[in-house]
């Protein structure tokens, strides 16, 4: 098929750059300073005027929010060489220090019938996990030698349910589904399993090694990427998003901007997600096109509140809760599941200087259609009620709060859609990854949430090891 | 180069990636990711420091080639002699 007649490909115009990356998000930016660092040219284009797509920051009536990121996972202290983090920061030749992280205090995940905290150090979590479920012991054991024995990082391993491979070890499902819970809420695109290698990453980010918050929250860890990759001489063009990837001969032969403009490049990083980006390629045809898009979206609601929850006597960092022994991790057939969900207070960590504010978050599953099909006044007025419902579940274990909320901001599976362009407001893309990045274009590649590392580490990763093996490997 | 400045800038190079790491000891003949802790990450960036440094391409095929130091030297030489 040729190209359109909008921008036949010159044959005397050499390329105006070595690569192209679509989205300055945690992936796209990662990227990007690799391949800057090595001297390639490089331009990232991001259609909003704020880099971080999903992991972002916004200001609201004077306060400042964070968008994702409740805490990094992959904490290790400083020493530790071989794990995600420590490899990150060596692959961005970025210093520990650049990110200022601060480890959790406690977190926990709460059933009816028993809580398991864990902390930063996994000897604690797997004393926990004995004395809760004595009769599990070996079990675990088992399980923990299964985990640490499967290598997550191959690209070319075939998908495994994790339910079954747990299933298969752990005899009492409430302990499968209190360690599915924090695991599935922080990086999980499938519904109620996850696929076995995405469960090793997230238990050794979440579980072996652990939380810790960047001292600015999210600002922090895109102001370090952002002024390495400008540091190193890539090109970052903002409200510039791309209206199309024109194709011909198996190859993606250059990009209409939005603005109109082309340009070609010779390779073509895309962040956007898979289905996103074939939705761009100029010969899609949506009939012969069947690829599973992610239904997985939340509510956010964050409260400024006017004295730190600590000093109510609540101490802990994250709680991912259950209000049902039976975990269920799905989108709801409501606006909102309050059953179960996550809350994150960001001044319970160790910082040397506690935050500005006293804060609060917390996230339930939410319904994307059902979000979207509400008009302005119904869309506000349902936001009101829904926070109303997940705060009466929230201080059933969490000392009631409410009277010193001064502030709130709620965000939906809309506000998702509108910030990350993902099908459905998907916080972790499609559930069908693409480990290898590769597309049925030669030039065009994966990266981020549909490349499959998740996590706010594993997303840097999956920036660094597109790069590294499409680009620096091959030239 | 001589193999001399050529095996130092190796480890120069290879200091730089894994500054915390003490690479006084390190055996010629023995492939360096046996004696330090060096992930195929970290490899990736001799070649491409390389690349950077001096130009010099490596192709993938020939990553072989710089798994031991005496490898890295025999390699480069022919490479780097004009430098």
């Amino acid at each position: 098929m040729k190209a359109g007649p909008s921008c036949p490909p010159e044959k005397n115009r050499t390329v105006d750059y070595d690569v192209l990356i679509i989205g300055a998000g945690m992936s796209g930016l990662a990227a990007g300073i690799r391949l800057a660092y090595y001297g390639k040219k490089v331009c990232i284009v991001e259609r909003h005027h704020r880099v971080g797509g999903l992991n972002s920051f916004y200001s609201r009536g004077g306060h400042k929010f964070d968008v994702g990121l409740h805490a990094m996972t992959n904490y290790v202290s400083k020493g530790v060489r071989l794990a995600p983090l420590p490899k990150l920061l060596r692959q961005l030749k970025l210093k520990p220090e650049d990110f200022a992280l601060y480890p959790q205090r406690i977190s926990v995940i709460k059933f009816p019938a028993k809580t398991l905290r864990f902390n930063n150090d996994f000897n604690f979590f797997v004393q926990e996990v004995v004395d809760n479920f004595p009769g599990q012991a070996d079990n675990f054991r088992k399980l923990l030698k299964v985990t640490f024995e499967c290598d997550e990082l191959n690209l070319y391993a075939k998908p495994v349910s994790a339910r079954q491979v747990v299933g298969s070890i752990i005899s009492d499902p409430l302990l499968t589904d209190m360690l599915f819970c924090p695991l599935m809420f922080y990086g999980n695109a499938q519904e109620n399993d996850m696929e076995f290698a995405q469960f090793v990453t997230m238990f050794k980010a979440i579980f072996y090694e652990g939380f810790a918050r960047p001292q600015a929250g999210v600002r922090q860890i895109l102001d370090v990427l952002l002024k390495k990759y400008r540091g190193c001489g890539g090109e970052l063009r903002m409200k510039c998003g791309v209206k199309r990837l024109e194709c011909a001969g198996g190859r993606v032969q250059s990009v209409t901007l939005e603005n109109g403009e082309v340009v070609m490049a010779a390779t073509i990083l895309s962040s956007t997600g898979y289905v996103e980006t074939m939705r761009l390629l100029s010969d899609y045809d949506p009939a012969n096109f069947n690829y599973d898009v992610g239904n997985i979206s939340c509510m956010e609601s964050i409260m400024v509140l006017d004295r730190e929850i600590s000093d109510m006597g609540y101490d802990t960092t994250i709680a991912f809760y259950s209000n049902s022994d039976t975990f269920s991790y799905r989108k709801p057939d409501r606006l909102v599941d309050v059953s179960s969900g996550v809350v994150c207070c960001p001044n319970n960590f160790q910082f040397e200087n506690p935050l500005p504010e006293a804060m609060i978050r917390v996230t339930n599953l939410a319904n994307f259609d059902l979000w979207d099909k509400l008009g302005e006044k119904e869309y506000e007025d349902e936001k009101a009620a829904w926070l109303q419902t997940a705060l009466k579940e929230v201080v059933k274990f969490v000392p009631d709060f409410r009277d010193s909320i001064v502030f709130t901001d709620v965000f939906t599976p809309r506000t998702i859609y509108r910030f990350t362009g993902h099908i459905n407001g998907a916080v972790y893309g499609s559930p069908s990854k693409i480990k290898t990045g590769r597309t049925h274009l030669a030039n065009l590649f994966i990266c981020g949430t549909d490349q499959g590392f998740l996590g706010i580490v594993g997303t840097m990763l999956s920036g660094i090891s597109m790069a590294n093996l499409h680009v620096l490997q091959k030239t | 180069m001589t193999k001399e400045q050529i095996r130092a800038s190796v480890l120069e190079i290879i200091g730089q990636i894994i500054p915390d790491e003490d690479l006084s000891n390190l055996k010629g003949d023995v492939p360096i990711r046996e004696q330090v802790e060096l992930d195929s990450m970290d490899f990736l960036d001799i070649v491409m420091e390389l690349r950077k440094r001096y130009g010099i391409e490596v192709p993938e095929s020939d990553y072989g080639q710089l798994a031991t130091l005496d490898g890295s030297v025999a390699y480069l030489g022919p490479r780097m002699k004009n430098l």
